[in-house]
């Protein structure tokens, strides 16, 4: 029994190596339980739409109360005027959602408790955001870091802290999704290698713990998806509107 | 049980080094599957992404849409079917209001009529009993004056015959009758 706590967040590949070049693509277990999560959505959704009751069955459900949830969340941050990014804010949202709680099964590996995954959707994100304000705005988007009514003499210091904090979404999104997780996962690794090593003497408040910690990781892995999806919504409310 | 924290204590202490020992470090740092994370993680994405975009959302969408219509076609038809009941309430009531009137109007007509008939027989029948009256009037007035011409007649008769049965005597019948009516003349004029 491996008793590191970081050894739960160790990637190795599975199978065949796959190498493009140089680079190596092989499929590792992180791909894996991408893999697994995107089929459970699948799996969800394919049940839930199967049948297209007027009275919906607990499946049936709820993938829209999921639906209603996301709309809801981008209508009221977004504005109606986002709804043809709606897709996107669903799949991420379901996706982080997913792969926050299939990491939450014991033995598992949680996709999103690697900076790197949660970096390249925060950086999908920032880049998509930053592209659709100027596409809507031109050059104009630009104003969105000279913030109206301000002093003469403040606005280069303004600026700067605007473009700073702009610049710094991507990272923030990033590290508050994999910091979250990892920390949860480690938290409760440490927890339960002390079960095991206090044995049947002490292990019963750990034990205690590692539960009140499970529960308090659902919630986590759930408040963070909805975190991540409304802080994109956010972003995006920022490019399409434009006030600040 | 302050024993047993202590115990507790000095035993997670104990243990501190085995468990979180080791070599310590992030594989999340290690960027040996940097780029093949990547690769998966765009993969996967964009294809989930593809497949609810075209294929789920828009049976999501359909089957709440379809529920929100629902509903609000059953609104509108309850809504419909509610004014309707109105409408028909409020025209019965009208006919109800009308027929009233009209049984009212019907009343006074016929007790109109009936007062009328009423008052021109009263008068028909008032004036009949006049004439009657008058007639009957008429007739004991004629009946007085020839019943006393009568009486006189009948007088004038009997004391003519009475003369001749007692005194055997022809009496000129004007003269009696002359007597008589004289007679008669007081006598009325002391009946009356």
């Amino acid at each position: 029994m491996n008793l590191n706590p970081m050894h739960q967040f160790e990637v190795f590949k599975i199978g065949p190596e796959i190498s493009l070049g140089d680079i190596n693509l092989s499929f590792t277990n992180a791909s894996l339980f991408m893999t697994i999560s995107s089929v459970l959505i699948l799996f969800l959704l394919f049940f839930g739409t199967k049948k297209k009751e007027l009275v919906p069955s607990k499946i049936q459900l709820i993938t829209e109360m999921s639906y209603t949830f996301v709309a809801k969340m981008m209508n009221d941050t977004a504005g109606s005027g986002a709804k043809s990014f709606f897709p996107f804010i669903f799949t991420l949202f379901m996706f982080v959602l997913f792969c926050n709680m299939v990491g939450m099964l014991p033995y598992s590996f949680t996709v999103t408790s690697h900076i790197i995954v949660t970096f390249t959707l925060a950086a999908v994100v920032f880049l998509g955001v930053t592209v659709v304000g100027f596409a809507k705005h031109g050059i104009k988007y630009l104003e969105l870091f000279v913030p109206k009514g301000v002093p003469m003499a403040l606005l280069p210091l303004i600026i700067i802290i605007e473009i700073i904090s702009y610049l710094s979404r991507p990272v923030s999104l990033s590290v508050r999704l994999f910091a979250n997780m990892m920390a949860g996962h480690t938290m409760m690794k440490v927890f339960g290698g002390f079960v095991i090593s206090l044995g049947l003497l002490g292990g019963w408040l750990p034990l205690g713990f590692s539960v009140a910690l499970t529960g308090l990781e659902i919630l986590v892995a759930f408040l963070q998806a909805y975190v991540f999806a409304i802080l994109t919504c956010i972003y995006l409310n920022d490019a399409l509107n434009l006030h600040h | 049980m302050k024993k047993f924290f202590l115990i507790f204590f000095i035993a997670i202490i104990a243990n501190a080094n085995q468990v979180l020992g080791s070599e310590a470090g992030m594989p999340q740092l290690n960027p040996e599957f940097w780029v093949s994370q990547i690769f998966w993680l765009i993969l996967i994405f964009t294809s989930l992404y593809l497949i609810i975009w075209k294929i789920f959302l828009p049976k999501i969408t359909y089957s709440i849409e379809n529920r929100k219509s629902k509903i609000v076609n059953d609104i509108d038809e309850a809504q419909k079917l509610k004014e309707r009941a109105e409408q028909k309430l409020s025209e019965y009531k009208e006919i109800i209001e009308k027929s009233k009137k009209g049984a009212k109007k019907i009343i006074k007509d016929s007790r109109k009529k009936l007062e009328k008939e009423i008052e021109t027989k009263k008068n028909k029948y008032n004036e009949e009993i006049e004439i009657e009256l008058k007639k009957a009037e008429k007739e004991i007035k004629n009946l007085k004056e020839t019943s006393l011409s009568n009486i006189n007649n009948i007088a004038v008769e009997i004391s003519s015959e009475i003369m001749q049965n007692l005194a055997s005597i022809e009496i000129n019948k004007s003269s009696v009758s002359a007597i008589v009516n004289d007679l008669t003349k007081k006598e009325m004029v002391k009946n009356l």
